[in-house]
C-alpha cells in the first residue's frame, strides 16, 4: 500500500515538472518580446557615466540600474548595458561556495557531530536520517517551498506565506531576483537557502536520536517543513514577510535576524523539544550507558560544522561585500570565545575541561551569533562569544537534568536556548556601525542603545517562532502518531535502528 | 605442559613480550579484553549525564610452555608488567595436556 502511494507521488510530482516545462515553451516567445523594449523607437545608448556608474554598483552591492535615467512613468530613457540584470562573478562565486559550505554542515558535518554522540548501533540511522530529509526538502523547495518563502508579489497567507508564482522554480533563472540580491543568480540564491531548508530539520534529529522510526521521521519533516518552516522563513526572509525590519518597510514587527536564529535554531530548537516530549524517553533512560560512541567522530563534525557556518553566516550577506566580511569577523570571535569559556566553566565545576566541552562550546557560539553575526561589532560578538558557552552550558547540565525529559544530543539546550539568546542579544547589540542596512528601515529602532527600541520586537518575534514551533509540532506529531506511529518497537530500538531499519551496520568487527 | 594467561595493563604488553623473548619464549596469543578486579572502573561525563564504566580495557597474553620454563616465565611476566598501582593485572597457570604443531604433526614439548 505504501509502495503505491510513494509511487504516486512520484508521478505526480513529474507530471507536475513536464507542465511547467510546457508552460516555459509556451512563455519563451512572450518574454523575448519584452524584453526587447514595447516602445518602437530604440533607446539611446546609456552615457559613460551611468555605464561607469552601473559598474561601480558591482563593488559597492548596490542597484546597478539606479544611475539609468527615466521618466516619469518610470519607464527607462535609455538601454540598459550588459552589466544590468546579470550576476556579478564575485558576489555570484561566493554565494556558490556558501551554498557548498552550508550543504556541507549537514553532510557529513551535522551527521558527525551528532553520530559520534549516539551509540554505534544506531550511527547509521543517523546519517540516513540527514540524507533521507537532504532529498525530500530538496523536491519540497522545488516543487512550492522556495515559492512559498521568496516569492513576491500578493501573499497566500499576508505576509505568512508567499504565493506560488515560483512553483517549480518556474522562472528562476541565473538573472539575479533584486528584492534579495543585485548580483547573485536567482537559482544560486535558491539553492543557498535550500541548504537551510535542509539543516533545520536536520538539527530536530539530535532531540530525537535513537528511537523514531524513519518512515515517521521523513513524514513529520514534510508537513513541519510546509506548516513551520517555510510560514516563519517567509516572515523573516521574504520581501513581504510580517516580521523582516530590515527589507520590508510594512513589516508590522521590525525584527532583525541575520541568518537564522529564529528561522533556523529557535524554530529547530522548541521542536526538537516538543517532539522529544511526545515521542517519550529512550529505552533505559536514563539507567543505562548512554555514553558518545565515538566523539573523534564528534569532534570531526563540529570542526565541519565550523568551517561550513561561515557559508550560513558571512554567506547571508547574499553578496562579498562588507557586511559579509563583518559576519566573518564577528562568527569567528564568538565561536572561538564559546569553545574557550564552555570547556572552562566544565574545568572549574566539574574538575575537567571535555572535548565534547569544546565541540558543545563552539557550536553554542555558532548558533548564538547566527541572528546577529552582520549587524553586531566585534565586542559585540566578544559577550555573545562569553555568554554562549555559560547559558547553553547550564540548560544542558542542571535544567534537563531538572525535568528528564531525553534531549537525548541537546538540539534544545544548544540550539533553543543559543537561538532565543541570540535573538534578544542581537535586538541589544545590533549596532549602525557594523550594517549600514540598519538605517533603512529601522532608523528609530535602532539607537545604539543596550535596550534600544529594537529590543521589544525582537521580543515580538521570540514569542511567535517559539508559538509558532510549538503548536505546528505538536499538532504534526500527534497527526503522524494516529496515522503511522512514531516509535519503533521495543525490540528495533534495542537492536539498534541501524540493522532492524536499514539493514546495515556501521562497524563490523572484521 | 602449562599454560600461563596473564591479564595485564595495555601499556605494559610491549615489555612482556620483550621480557618473555629474552627466556626464548617464542610465541603467544594476545587478545584485547574487558574486565575489572578491585580496581573497579570509572566514571566518564558527557555534558550533563555521568556514566560508569564498569569493565575496563586489558590485555590478556596467553602462552603455552613445557613445565621447565614456568617458573622463569611467570617472573618475567610479574616483573615486566608491575607497576606497583592497583589494577595491574593476574597471572594464571593451568596444565595442558598435549600440543600439536599443524604443520609437522609434532606433539607435546616439540609443538611448543
Amino acid at each position: 500500500m505504501k509502495k503505491y502511494f510513494v509511487t504516486l507521488g512520484l508521478m505526480a510530482i513529474t507530471a507536475l515538472a513536464s507542465f511547467s516545462v510546457r508552460a516555459d515553451d509556451t512563455n519563451a516567445p512572450a518574454a523575448a518580446a519584452t524584453n526587447a523594449p514595447a516602445a518602437a523607437p530604440a533607446l539611446p545608448a546609456a552615457s559613460l557615466d551611468q555605464r561607469i556608474a552601473a559598474l561601480e554598483a558591482y563593488i559597492g552591492n548596490t542597484d546597478p540600474a539606479a544611475a539609468l535615467t527615466k521618466d516619469t512613468n518610470g519607464s527607462p530613457t535609455v538601454t540598459a548595458p550588459s552589466t544590468v540584470g546579470v550576476a556579478g562573478p564575485g558576489h555570484n562565486a561566493w554565494m556558490m561556495t556558501s551554498a557548498a559550505l552550508v550543504l556541507f554542515m549537514t553532510l557529513p558535518g551535522l551527521f558527525l557531530f551528532y553520530g559520534g554522540l549516539v551509540r554505534r548501533k544506531n550511527i547509521l540511522s543517523v546519517i540516513a536520517q540527514c540524507f533521507g530529509i537532504a532529498g525530500l526538502v530538496t523536491i519540497l523547495w522545488v516543487v512550492f517551498g522556495y515559492s512559498a518563502v521568496f516569492a513576491d508579489g500578493d501573499d497566500l497567507v499576508k505576509g505568512i506565506f508567499g504565493n506560488m508564482k515560483f512553483a517549480m522554480l518556474d522562472g528562476v533563472t541565473s538573472a539575479p531576483n533584486t528584492n534579495y540580491a543585485y548580483w547573485v543568480s536567482q537559482n544560486v540564491f535558491s539553492m543557498y537557502q535550500l541548504m537551510f531548508a535542509i539543516i533545520t530539520p536536520a538539527l530536530i534529529l539530535g532531540a530525537i536520536a535513537e528511537r523514531m522510526k524513519f518512515s515517521a521521521i521523513l513524514v513529520f519533516v514534510g508537513l513541519w517543513m510546509a506548516l513551520v518552516y517555510f510560514p516563519l522563513a517567509h516572515m523573516v526572509w521574504g520581501i513581504n514577510g510580517c516580521m523582516n525590519g530590515v527589507w520590508n518597510a510594512a513589516a508590522s514587527i521590525k525584527a532583525i535576524d541575520f541568518a537564522g536564529g529564529t528561522v533556523v535554531h529557535m524554530s529547530s530548537g522548541w521542536s526538537a523539544l516538543v517532539l522529544c516530549i511526545i515521542l517519550g524517553k529512550r529505552l533505559g533512560f536514563p539507567k543505562d550507558n548512554f555514553a558518545p560512541h565515538s566523539m573523534v567522530l564528534t569532534a570531526i563534525g563540529t570542526g565541519m560544522l565550523w568551517v561550513g557556518w561561515y557559508g550560513f553566516n558571512a554567506g547571508s550577506a547574499v553578496a562579498a561585500d562588507g557586511v559579509a566580511a563583518n559576519a566573518f569577523m564577528t562568527t569567528t570571535i564568538a565561536t572561538a570565545v564559546a569553545s574557550f569559556v564552555w570547556p572552562l566553566v566544565e574545568w572549574l565545576v566539574r574538575g575537567k575541561p571535555s572535548v565534547l566541552g569544546f565541540c558543545s562550546g563552539a557550536v553554542a557560539g555558532l548558533v548564538v551569533i547566527t541572528p546577529a553575526c552582520g549587524f553586531v561589532t566585534a565586542s559585540g560578538a566578544l559577550i555573545i562569544g562569553i555568554l554562549a558557552g555559560i547559558i547553553p552550558w547550564f540548560f544542558c547540565y542542571k535544567v534537563k537534568g531538572w525535568f528528564g525529559y531525553d534531549d537525548a544530543l541537546d538540539t534544545f539546550g544548544v540550539h533553543a536556548i543559543g537561538g532565543t539568546m541570540g535573538a534578544l542579544l542581537t535586538g541589544m547589540l545590533a549596532r549602525n556601525a557594523a550594517n549600514g542596512n540598519l538605517a533603512t528601515n529601522l532608523k528609530d529602532k535602532v539607537t545604539d542603545h543596550l535596550f534600544q527600541p529594537l529590543v521589544w520586537e525582537q521580543l515580538k518575534a521570540i514569542g511567535i517562532t517559539i508559538g509558532l514551533a510549538v503548536v505546528g509540532t505538536v499538532v504534526i506529531a500527534y497527526i503522524v502518531k494516529a496515522l503511522i506511529g512514531i516509535r519503533p518497537a521495543e525490540e528495533v530500538e534495542s537492536v539498534g535502528l541501524d540493522l532492524a531499519e536499514h539493514g546495515e551496520e556501521g562497524y563490523h568487527s572484521n | 605442559m602449562k599454560k600461563i594467561e596473564a591479564i595485564i595493563k595495555p601499556f605494559k604488553l610491549e615489555e612482556v613480550k620483550d621480557a618473555l623473548a629474552e627466556i626464548g619464549i617464542e610465541g603467544m596469543t594476545v587478545s584485547e579484553v574487558k574486565g575489572f578486579g578491585r580496581q573497579k572502573g570509572h566514571t566518564e561525563i558527557y555534558r550533563g549525564s555521568e556514566y560508569t564504566v564498569d569493565f575496563l580495557p586489558k590485555i590478556k597474553v596467553e602462552i603455552v610452555i613445557a613445565d621447565a620454563q614456568k617458573d622463569a616465565a611467570i617472573a618475567a611476566i610479574v616483573k615486566a608488567a608491575k607497576t606497583g598501582k592497583i589494577g595491574d593485572g593476574k597471572v594464571f597457570v593451568s596444565n595442558v595436556e598435549d600440543a600439536v604443531r599443524i604443520r609437522t604433526e609434532e606433539k607435546g614439548d616439540a609443538a611448543v
